[in-house]
């Protein structure tokens, strides 16, 4: 079995290379469909695998840059991404991640950085899981009271509307985002994108987590854009990232390398699916995918408090961010499949339906 | 509106007040481990990628930061060939909705 095995020449360590691909799968599935880097599930995927952890990070962070320049592709083709709010949300972004940054080295000097991003981890997750499912059940409320009233239900409604009031604020420059349909002041995308940054510097992670949920939400983007969108922001941070950790030299190319052939595949399935599925529905798959995450972190806050079960519950939340993942690559792959024959088959009707007529 | 802007005002505030105990609590960072490839093992371009490593951080994150946009953009459009091929309309979306 020693062929499963590959040495990696920076790193030093031999690792399972099928372990690569079916990772990259995985998070390019996912990371096409919700709009995310992944970093929550590729880096303690990394480090099971074998990687030491400033490895697993620095590799994560090359390899989602790569991934999300193709999912990117993907969606600017179906039309989802805005790139002038994403070069307006960039200097935000890389200016945010900086500060976080650095409050990160601040923690450390006083020795309280586990346990404050642990904890903010945990509120923040609880925050966007009450955020997505607040929204849906408003949305459903709007719906019920249409319905009620004998009148049509308008589609394009949406539950939780801040974006709204976050637009009346009429600071000069006004940009029109065309791709997004959205029209305000500049200065919103800049402190939305500056405050996900620092979040996101804070955290240790891309950012895709927190900054699609904000667009949706205090930017007003429909949830297509805002995935298409926040991939492209994905993309252009872990570039950046991907220059900073090659620098202080952990990065492990070949591993990033082999994860692409993964993620180019899983990335297509991914961005194709949202093809199919309705705004909502990403969102509420998205909300699914925040609380089993939150679990999965209590899972290894009480690993550290009860060591005497450390292992339970370190394996516990191993097997249920794997099983996460699994599962909802599964469904989104399915989904995929399914919208696709009958696109296909659509086509065929058609095309026989035109050779008929004729 | 006047509540909103009192809101923003007030953590405009909030931030300016943090940020002098953010920089003073600033200071000098710490020195990184530096690591060092194990050659030995290794043959032909893995030889070369990690003696690259050893020699020069510096050249090893330009070519790093190159070959991965670029491998990310020869996958994408092999992927796009596969798709087309497949028969997928790949440029709109039906469902417009939010």
């Amino acid at each position: 079995m020693d062929w499963l095995y590959i040495l990696m020449p920076i790193a030093g360590i031999k690792i399972l290379w099928p372990g690569l691909i079916i990772l990259g799968i995985g998070v390019g599935i996912l990371g096409g469909f919700f709009g995310m880097g992944g970093a929550w599930m590729v880096t303690p995927g990394l480090n099971i695998l074998g990687f030491p952890m400033a490895f697993a990070i620095g590799t994560d962070i090359a390899h989602m840059a790569g991934k999300s320049l193709i999912s990117t592709m993907r969606h600017g083709k179906f039309g989802n991404v805005d790139y002038r709010l994403g070069f307006i949300m960039l200097g935000g972004t890389i200016v945010g991640f900086e500060i976080g940054a650095q409050m990160i080295m601040w923690l450390e000097r006083i020795g309280e950085v586990d346990i404050v991003v642990r904890y903010l981890y945990l509120v923040l997750l609880a925050l966007i899981a009450w955020m997505v499912f607040a929204d849906v059940a408003k949305k459903k409320r709007k719906e019920r009271e249409a319905l009620a009233a004998g009148k049509e239900f308008d589609k394009l409604a949406t539950g939780l509307e801040w974006h709204k009031t976050l637009h009346k604020i009429k600071i000069p420059p006004m940009v029109h985002f065309k791709t997004a349909q959205i029209y305000c002041s500049a200065w919103l995308p800049i402190f939305v994108s500056f405050f996900t940054g620092w979040l996101a510097g804070i955290l240790g992670i891309g950012g895709g987590l927190i900054r699609m949920p904000a667009l949706i939400y205090f930017i007003g983007c429909p949830t297509h854009v805002a995935v298409g969108t926040d991939l492209f922001e994905v993309m252009m941070s872990g570039l950046y990232g991907t220059a900073t950790y090659s620098y202080k030299g952990r990065v492990e190319l070949m591993a990033a390398m082999i994860m692409l052939v993964g993620a180019a595949v899983g990335a297509q399935v991914g961005t194709v699916a949202t093809k199919y599925i309705k705004g909502y529905g990403i969102r509420i798959a998205f909300g699914l995918c925040v609380i089993g995450c939150a679990l999965s972190i209590i899972l290894k806050m009480l690993a550290k408090g009860i060591p005497a079960y450390g292992g339970l519950f370190n394996g516990a939340a191993t097997v249920l961010i794997l099983g996460l993942v699994s599962a909802m690559s599964i469904y989104i792959f399915v989904r995929m499949i399914a919208g696709a024959r009958r696109e296909l088959a659509a086509k065929k009707s058609g095309a026989q339906v035109s050779i008929d007529g004729g | 509106m006047s509540r909103l802007w009192a809101k923003i005002i007030g953590l405009g505030l909030l931030v300016g007040l943090l940020l002098p105990g953010i920089a003073a609590a600033a200071g000098p960072a710490a020195d990184y481990l530096v690591l060092v490839a194990d050659t030995r093992k290794l043959t032909g371009w893995e030889a070369w990628w990690a003696n690259l490593y050893n020699e020069s951080h510096l050249y090893f994150t330009l070519l790093t930061v190159v070959i991965i946009p670029v491998v990310g953009l020869c996958f994408g459009i092999i992927a796009d060939i596969v798709m087309s091929w497949i028969g997928l309309d790949l440029k709109s979306r039906e469902l417009a909705e939010h």
